[in-house]
């Protein structure tokens, strides 16, 4: 069973890349590139460290990716999906839609029911990983929240507007 | 149980193929797009030799990974955003203002 899915996991995220390479639209190969990291993030969870998995896909596929698109957005402002193609991007969101509705149903029923899994014990569970954090990697994490403060003063500043009324603010 | 081989050979794999659109496309949003995959791969192999050396500091560091790469998307895309503001353009090969 953990052959199967690592080997589906492996190929769909091998693909997804190799798509990424091909597409000529950017925004498809940000699509494209968020396939493959929940498809990474699945491996994760294969390797035992779920926390590692749902970081990556909240903060990789969600927050990255979506600055990544808005980004796309900004810059490519020619014409929007042609009217032959938004039947097909219809049915695909419709799909979708019934997939994370399946999903939730399955989710609320591992909530009814006792866990089988206590999160507390197993390997690479958030209590293990924050104790480290905390402890023995305490300095570097200060560091990434100077180097995170950076990040976004950085950007703030560059994006700037830099106009002539300066004196003004 | 998976080996821990294959899970390498499938980050060299994602590393390659990202080295590799790095070099073939031409704007920078898509190569900005390959480091993040590049990034990824090393996540992959940091967390298989995590778990097989069943030690959490590789995790410990796919966190700090993931923060720098969320730190360099902000700053690298809004260097894009102020390129494309200033030359209409985000083709890598138009990039030329240091050539000598």
């Amino acid at each position: 069973m953990a052959h199967f899915i690592f080997f589906l996991l492996a190929i769909v995220s091998v693909g997804a890349v190799v798509a990424m390479i091909f597409s000529k639209n950017q925004a498809y190969s940000a699509l494209f590139v968020i396939l493959a990291f929940i498809c990474l993030a699945g491996l994760f969870g294969l390797l035992d460290a779920p926390f590692i998995a749902v970081i990556q896909i909240i903060v990789y596929a969600g927050a990255i990716m979506i600055l990544f698109l808005f980004v796309i957005m900004m810059i490519n402002l020619d014409e929007g999906i042609p009217p032959e193609k938004k039947r097909w991007t219809l049915g695909l969101s419709f799909m979708i839609a019934g997939v994370l509705f399946i999903e939730l149903i399955f989710a609320l029923k591992g909530f009814l029911s006792p866990a089988k899994t206590a999160v507390e014990g197993s390997p690479g569970s958030p209590t293990d990983l924050g104790r480290l954090l905390f402890t023995k990697y305490l300095y570097p994490f200060e560091i990434t929240s100077v180097l995170i403060i950076a990040a976004l003063v950085g950007a703030m500043v560059l994006v700037k507007k830099k106009d002539e009324g300066k004196e003004e603010d | 149980m998976v080996p821990t081989s294959y899970f390498i050979i499938l980050s060299a794999i994602l590393f390659v193929l990202g080295a590799f659109a790095f070099f073939v496309k031409r704007d920078l949003i898509t190569q900005f797009l390959c480091i993040e995959v590049m990034l990824s791969a090393a996540n992959l192999a940091f967390i298989a030799f995590a778990k097989s050396a069943s030690s959490l500091d590789g995790q410990i560091f796919v966190i700090f990974i993931i923060t720098v790469a969320a730190a360099e998307a902000a700053v690298g895309l809004a260097i894009i955003l102020l390129v494309y503001k200033q030359k209409k353009t985000i083709k890598s090969e138009d990039m030329n203002l240091m050539k000598g």
